[in-house]
């Protein structure tokens, strides 16, 4: 069968059972998006690129099939490196195809060219340019398997406009041969039994869960594991949800924003089992002052993970659920040859440090409005399976906190790259994802702002997500360092409450828009949101901007310096 | 000083696909995660499919271990094998054009033979040279060619191949799997 590269293109997609891709079409892309209006596919068009980026993204991250989004050539190809880096960052699965102009122009500074695979190489797992046509399904089939396999992240292909106008002969591959691509899967079984001992043998264990337990849905074996050995779990940023929340077992967040406990009982770990996580500077604080006691198991599907921060005293590569499967099986056998350890001098302090130090704040009645109250309300007056997206910044910080998340894929964020302007778009994609849920994105008012233009699209398309903006009138984050630590002088950091204002804008982008400005007013316009189901909605609350994120530890600070709140003093503790 | 600096050298042959941007992708990688490339020499091999580069790296400064765990995760990257300071045969090419004016032709010449250096080119007050051998051989020819003045020097990079011994071989293969 004779097609175009263009036909074969939308075909392969077809082919890897691509339900719908996000995206907007331009000159070099233009032959693509023809076979387009007779494919299944359902396309999103978005109203900016960088939408179209973050949009594959939250569909990938509710859903764990790879996002797609198309783009043209040059400034579109540019304005999607943002949503490929976050997305590199966070090993997220994600598909971009991108229009290049003709191959037979390609380096003459032609109309809209750049050079998008070298600009999104150190950005991608791994890029294609295709310079023919008939190598179209063998390199789609070859993207789609780099990006889901192994460490799971973003590919991109770039299709010159020659190249999806020329004729192929329509063929599917049977499977991929890529001789320098073998990710591993199974854990080396010595390793594995050393692991078990370990463990076994731990007087002070923690769990120490990352983003690779979603990635590598292990979340119900990491949760076999826990409760065989009674082992407490802190889940990072990435892994929040991966572990449930309302299990006696789980700490919560680690790191600089994390709660006591969770940072406390790694620094005093005699043991860390470390699943799928990989050391970032946000959860070590000074790493040569982590975790000092601790011996390290190290389970990771990406070999270069291992010892590229701190040396594990057990390293194993594999994918976190196969390893974790193995591993259930081989304590499971160590107990049974020299009984199950006694962790309970453990267990008590760990249920000290909570009852001494909880997350606070306070919400006066009549005073002003608190982020946290916000937080807490949506919590309490949503699904217990909504799907919870977040902007970076403070409000990001407290809905990791402060929600409960006791379902797997239920948050939605970018941690490694943290990239203003997520939310909007990454909570419309994984509302397409997942349209029978509820789907919340709690934003800010400096994030909104970046990426707002998407809710157009939304309204467009009939998706109905729910946006709060915690509308402190600061670039929050960035004024706390500057308080905290630049003698609060501060600079560049105002945004003003009502400029613009959110309700018109929401409005004038087909959305309902609510303004909250009291304790009193939260649940009711929660309720009113919650009822919307046409059309995206949009809460502008308006919360004290004064709110700081604690606790905190301090950049390049050692994690036993954990400043529990404002009125421990200037750099107390 | 040059022996010294030998010490301090890892060699990685690194067996990639023989496709578009497989340099710049290698390349890329080097500098996106800061570490050095002392020398890098790319050279086709004996199946057309593949290339083979050996990138000589500083070991002091350069975690080996991250690089090649970052390299195999490369997806042209075929296979690396590490050879440690004193594990390779390491030779390499140099040409240098040096003055010789009649005067002094026939110490240069003398010097040329030496090093087994072959005389390539031959002007009215130049000459050129070329040398093989190890990097230190080449590091004491054009010490002592400096004298007489360097009008220009390139040398190639050096290729490497495990040393032979005894045992079966010395070459570890490092990649055996990437994510
Ligand atoms: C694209 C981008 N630019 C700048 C930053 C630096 N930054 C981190 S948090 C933050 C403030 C975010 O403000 P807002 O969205 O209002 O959230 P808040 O902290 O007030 O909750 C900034 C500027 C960033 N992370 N991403
Ligand atoms: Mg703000």
């Amino acid at each position: 069968m004779k097609l175009t590269g263009a036909q074969a293109l939308i075909k392969s997609l077809e082919m890897e059972n691509v339900e719908v891709m996000f995206g907007l079409p331009g000159g070099a892309i233009l032959p693509v998006y023809d076979p387009l209006i007779d494919s299944s596919i359902r396309h999103v068009l978005v109203r900016h690129e960088q939408g179209a980026g973050h949009m594959a993204e939250g569909y990938a991250h509710a859903t764990g099939r790879p996002g797609v989004a198309m783009v043209t050539s040059g400034p579109a190809a540019t304005n999607i490196v943002t949503p490929l880096c976050d997305a590199y960052m966070d090993s997220v699965p994600i598909v971009v195809i991108t229009g290049q102009v003709a191959y037979s122009s390609i380096g003459t500074d032609a109309f809209q060219e750049a050079d998008t695979v070298g600009i999104t190489m150190p950005v991608t797992k791994h890029n294609w340019l295709v310079t023919d046509a008939q190598d179209i399904p063998r390199i789609v089939r070859e993207a789609f398997h780099v990006a889901t396999t192994g460490r799971p992240g973003p590919v991109l292909v770039d299709v010159p406009k020659d190249v999806s106008n020329a004729q192929m002969d329509w063929y599917w591959p049977d499977g991929v041969e890529l001789p320098g691509y073998r990710p591993s899967t199974k854990g080396h079984a010595k390793q594995i039994k050393e692991a078990a001992r370990l463990i076994n043998q731990a007087r002070r264990p923690v769990i120490y869960a990352g983003g690779g337990i979603l990635k590598g849905r292990a979340a119900e074996a990491l949760r076999e594991l826990a409760e065989l050995a009674g082992l407490h779990v802190v889940t990072t940023l990435m892994a929040r949800g991966a572990f449930p929340d309302d299990h006696p077992l789980c700490l919560g967040m680690p790191g600089m924003h994390g709660n006591y406990t969770a940072i406390t009982s790694m620094q005093r770990a005699d043991l860390l089992i470390t699943l799928g996580a990989r050391f970032d500077d946000r959860v070590t604080g000074k790493v040569s002052a982590f975790a000092p006691d601790a011996k390290i198991i190290h389970v990771d599907v990406d070999p270069a993970e291992l010892g590229k921060v701190r040396r594990p005293d057990v390293p194993i590569v594999g994918d976190s659920r196969l390893v974790i499967e193995e591993l259930v099986k081989a304590v499971r056998a160590e107990q049974s040859k020299h009984g199950k350890s006694d962790l309970t001098d453990w267990d008590r302090q760990i249920d000290e440090w909570r009852r001494d130090h909880p997350l606070q704040y306070e919400q006066q009645d009549g005073g002003p409005l608190k982020p946290q109250y916000c937080i807490e309300a949506l919590r309490d007056n949503t699904p217990d399976d909504t799907i919870v997206v977040a902007g970076v910044g403070q409000h990001q910080m407290w809905t990791s906190q402060y929600w409960r998340f006791n379902h797997p894929y239920t948050w939605v964020n970018s941690g490694g790259l943290g990239t203003m302007g997520f939310a909007v778009p990454a909570a419309i994609g994984a509302k397409v994802g997942k349209p029978e849920r509820m789907v919340w994105a709690v934003d800010g008012d400096g994030c909104f702002q970046m990426t707002a233009q998407e809710l157009v699209t939304a309204s467009a398309e009939r998706i109905p997500v729910k946006i709060a903006i915690l509308n402190n009138a600061y670039l929050g984050m960035v004024r706390q360092w500057q308080e905290l630590f630049y003698e609060e002088r501060y600079s560049e950091v105002y945004l003003s409450p009502d400029l613009p204002d959110y309700v018109k804008w929401a409005e004038a982008m087909g959305c309902v828009g609510l303004r909250v400005d009291t304790p009193e007013d939260v649940v009711p316009a929660i309720e009113k949101a919650n009822e919307v189901d046409d059309r995206p909605v949009v809460i502008d609350f308006r919360t004290d901007y004064r709110e700081k994120v604690y606790p905190m530890v301090a950049a390049g600070d050692s994690n036993d310096n954990v400043i529990l709140g404002p009125e421990y003093g200037e750099g107390g503790y | 000083m040059a022996a010294r600096e030998e010490a301090r050298h890892h060699i990685l042959t690194v067996l990639v696909e023989n496709k578009f941007g497989v340099l710049s992708r290698v390349a890329g990688l080097f500098s996106r995660r800061g570490y050095n490339i002392y020398s890098l020499a790319v050279s086709p091999t004996d199946d057309e499919r593949f290339s083979r580069m050996t990138v000589v790296v500083d070991a002091e400064s350069s975690p080996i271990e991250q690089i090649t765990k970052q390299l195999n995760k490369l997806i042209p990257v075929i296979k690396i094998n590490e050879l440690g300071p004193d594990e390779g045969v390491e030779r390499e090419l140099m040409l240098a054009t040096v003055k010789a004016g009649p005067e002094v032709r026939s110490q240069v010449t003398e010097l040329a033979s030496i090093f087994e250096a072959r005389i390539v080119d031959v002007g009215f007050d130049a000459m050129t040279l070329m040398v093989a051998g190890s990097p230190n051989r080449l590091d004491a020819m054009s010490d002592l060619l400096a004298p007489f003045g360097i009008i220009e020097l390139q040398r190639t990079g050096r290729i490497a191949l495990p040393k032979l011994t005894r045992q079966p071989t010395r070459l570890r293969t490092v990649k055996s799997r990437s994510a």
